[in-house]
Parts: structure tokens; sequence; C-alpha cells
């Protein structure tokens, strides 16, 4: 990784010469984020790490600790326009700072490391860093001051709250303390959800289709144009209502556990569904038909909703534990039971 | 104020011995979904189940009074650990390209 589009300058220091980063965002960084957002290239979206500057930092300038996931890298140094601050990025294989904290290698130990090795305290006359507060599952402050001398200090959740942070002479106010889910929080997500989900059902839809050809009253190639498509669309209300209404639906649907909020939002799109088919003449062709896409749309619904766990900011282990339980197998039941079902309205008249 | 998102009821795997709390206030600086309050000098749990058990707390705790069960709440995670695939979080330095499908 030679060369780093996001760096427009050279600082000098006693401890020799520190890229100067550049605090706006440019057409590359945005098709970077745009890419990462859908799922592609994201376990490879890095920054070097080591130590950079925005503005003109000297010795009392802060410093800012992240990971070296670019997305995260980009928040941080648009959020310093204006500021002189000192940024340490550590490696953490391009993880964003809160899995990282969760995995270690945003931690106590690579923390230490990373500040004797850009040789942090000749740079700067002070010695605090300020580290983000979803950092801290990995780091813990009171051993951070003992293994280096730099004392921690816990910044805000988001980035746009630093220079608030800032300018209160590094007070974060319960806000900036407060992980919140919000709307757009979750709608960003909603891509790289569908995306992912997608990846693994078009195969399904393939061999579903085939199946449907094989097993179908005529002829393959006829069956295919007859059910293939009814079948792909099943699919796909189940994906979309997994991965798509039941993140941005996600406070108002009922229940806590997501697998079953994904369920009664699979409801609501098997129904849909089920109207569409039912509409056209011939409908679904018979009642088995009807029973199994309100089996499987609910469950593939509902297992996407469980994998929205992942990207949610309120999940505890215990509970996805707890829920999975009682879930995986109701999902592979339904599933099962609706396949067959399918397969039966598909030889039955 | 917002109303707060809970998780599943009485889950979350979080103990406070509070006759060893300092009151330094690290766990309500560090926690993410504000659980603890500070009362009479002493840190306090005031809503057990909007912990997420990020193991924040128990990490930055100085006087080692506060213990979860720490991990990351994904079922993509837990499908990995049950193939034996890592560890629980999966989160982690993935091989193949754009693997890993959590975080």
């Amino acid at each position: 990784m030679a060369e780093q589009a996001f760096v427009t300058g050279k600082i000098e220091t006693p401890v020799g010469t520190v890229p100067q980063v550049a605090t706006g965002v440019s057409w590359r960084d945005r098709w970077g984020a745009f890419r990462v957002r859908l799922g592609f290239g994201r376990m490879r979206y890095t920054v070097e790490p080591g130590l950079y500057g925005v503005g003109a930092p000297r010795q009392d300038s802060p410093v800012l600790v992240t990971a070296n996931y670019k997305l995260s890298f980009d928040h941080l140094r648009t959020a310093l326009a204006g500021h002189d601050a000192w940024i340490l990025v550590l490696d953490t294989s391009g993880i964003n700072v809160w899995c990282a904290a969760g995995k270690g290698t945003f931690g106590t130990a690579p923390l230490s490391v990373q500040v004797a090795a850009s040789r942090l305290a000749q740079l700067v006359g002070h010695r605090r860093l300020v580290v983000p507060q979803l950092g801290a599952p990995g780091i813990a402050a009171h051993a951070v001051k003992r293994q280096c001398g730099f004392s921690v200090v816990f910044g805000p959740v988001q980035a746009r709250h630093l220079p608030e942070f800032l300018g209160r002479g590094m007070q974060a106010t319960p806000a900036m303390r407060r992980k919140t889910f919000s709307l757009s929080e979750r709608a960003v997500l909603v891509p790289v959800e569908l995306v992912i989900a997608c990846k693994w059902a078009l195969p399904l839809a393939v061999v579903l289709s085939g199946i449907s050809g094989l097993f179908g009253p005529a002829a393959f190639w006829e069956n295919v144009r007859e059910h293939g498509g009814w079948t792909m669309a099943g699919l796909g209300s189940g994906i979309v209502a997994g991965t798509v209404l039941t993140p941005l639906l996600l406070p108002v649907l009922p229940g806590r556990a997501f697998s079953l909020k994904g369920a009664v939002a699979g409801l609501m799109a098997g129904l849909a569904f089920l109207a569409v088919l039912l509409s056209r003449p011939g409908g679904a062709g018979n009642d088995f038909a009807v029973w199994a896409w309100l089996l499987l749309i609910p469950a593939i619904a509902s297992f996407f909703g469980m994998e929205f766990t992942g990207a949610s900011t309120y999940t505890s282990l215990s509970g996805v534990r707890k829920e999975m339980r009682i879930a995986v197998p109701l999902q592979v039941a339904a599933t099962l039971c609706g396949m067959l079902l399918l397969f039966c309205a598909r030889r039955l008249p | 104020m917002r109303r707060r998102q809970l998780y599943l009821r009485g889950v979350a795997t979080l103990r406070l011995e509070q006759d060893g709390c300092m009151g330094c206030g690290m766990c309500l600086a560090v926690c993410p979904q504000e659980v603890f309050v500070m009362a009479h000098g002493k840190a306090r749990i005031s809503e057990q189940d909007a912990c997420m058990e990020c193991g924040a707390c128990m990490m930055n705790c100085p006087a080692g009074v506060i213990w979860v069960q720490s991990g990351v709440g994904c079922a993509q995670a837990v499908f990995h650990a049950m193939l034996g695939r890592g560890s629980e979080a999966c989160c982690a330095i993935e091989e193949k390209p754009g693997g890993g499908s959590c975080c």
C-alpha cells in the first residue's frame, strides 16, 4: 500500500516525517465507502497503520486513536476539519473499532506497542490519548497508563461529536456516550445485508427453479417458466422482509427477539405475495401452495432478521444464543414443511 | 428522550459487586447503553436488560468488581463458533476476500 490518496503533505517532526492527511472527502473516498456499504471488498478496505497528522499539529495537539478500517479513518479525519491533531492508527486488519475491540486487536497491548513504535513520547509534550468510547471493550485505560505512561480519555461514540468534545476540554455529554440505532443508522446497513443474502440465495433460487422444472406437471422448461418465476419471487419476498423490512421497522415490529421480528415482517410480506399470486388467473394452483408460502417466507425472513443481530448495536451474546436455540429449529422445520407442501402443490392438480 | 431499544429480558450476565466499588465512574463513561448510574458514591446497575455484554465496563473497572460473560451478540458468529470456525467473534481476520459478514 504505497500510495494513499488522502495523504496531502508532510509534517517534519523530531521523530521523523509524518504524513499529513486531508480532512475533505474525495470522489475516490465516496466510491470506496459506497462499495463497502454494499459489501464488496469490505475486508480489504484498509489504511496503513501508524502516525498521521491533520492540520498543523504541534507538541500540545491531541492524539486521537483509531482502527485501520478506512471507513473509520475517514470518519475521523473528516470530523477534524479545521483542527490540528495527531492520529494514531492501530493495525486491526481492516476491522472497525468496535468489532476490533471485541476481538482484542484494538486493545491495550497493541495500543501500547503502537505508542512506543511511533515514539509518541518524543513527539508530544502531554501524556494523553483520546480513544473512541467503542474501543473500551478492548482497551483498559488504567492498564494503558501502566504499560506506556499515557492516560486514556474515552472520546465520543461518534467521530462527528469530536469537535464539540475537544471544545469542551475533552468532556463528553451523555448524548455523546450513548450508542443509538436510529432509522438512518439502520438504513445504511440494509444494502450490505441484502447483498450478502443474495449471495446465499442465488444458488438456492436456481436449485428451486430446477426442482419446479423437474417435478412440475409439464415439460422442464415449461415448468420453469410457469413456476420458476414465482419461486424466485417468493424467495425474494422472504429476503426483502428479513434484510430490508426488519432493519427499517425494527423498533415497531412486535417482540424483542430479532427472529420473531423477522418472522412477523415475513408474514406481512407473505400475505402481500399471496395477494398478488391469488389475483392472477389460475392463482396459486391449490391450497398447498398457499400454506407452503405462508411457512417459507416467514422462515426465510426470520433467519435473515436473526442475522441482523450482528449488525445491531444492542444485542448480547447470551440473548442471541437464547433466541437461536428456539428459533433455528423452528426455521428449519418451517422450511422443510414448506418445501414439502410446495412439492405437493406442484405434483397434485 | 428517545425510548431505549431493549433486547431479551433477563439474559445479560452482568454482575457488579458494589462493596468494592470506588465510585470512579469509568463504567458509566464506557457503557454505550447507559446501564449504570452513580448513587451515593457507588455505581449501580439501573437497567440490566440494556446490557449488550460488550465487556467495556469489566475491562475498565480498576477495582475489578464488574463481571460479564462478554462476547459479540451476532448470530453469524454463533454459527461460526458452532461449526468450530474461529472464536466467537466473526469479525476476525478473514483469509478469504469478501468473507465474513457480521461487522
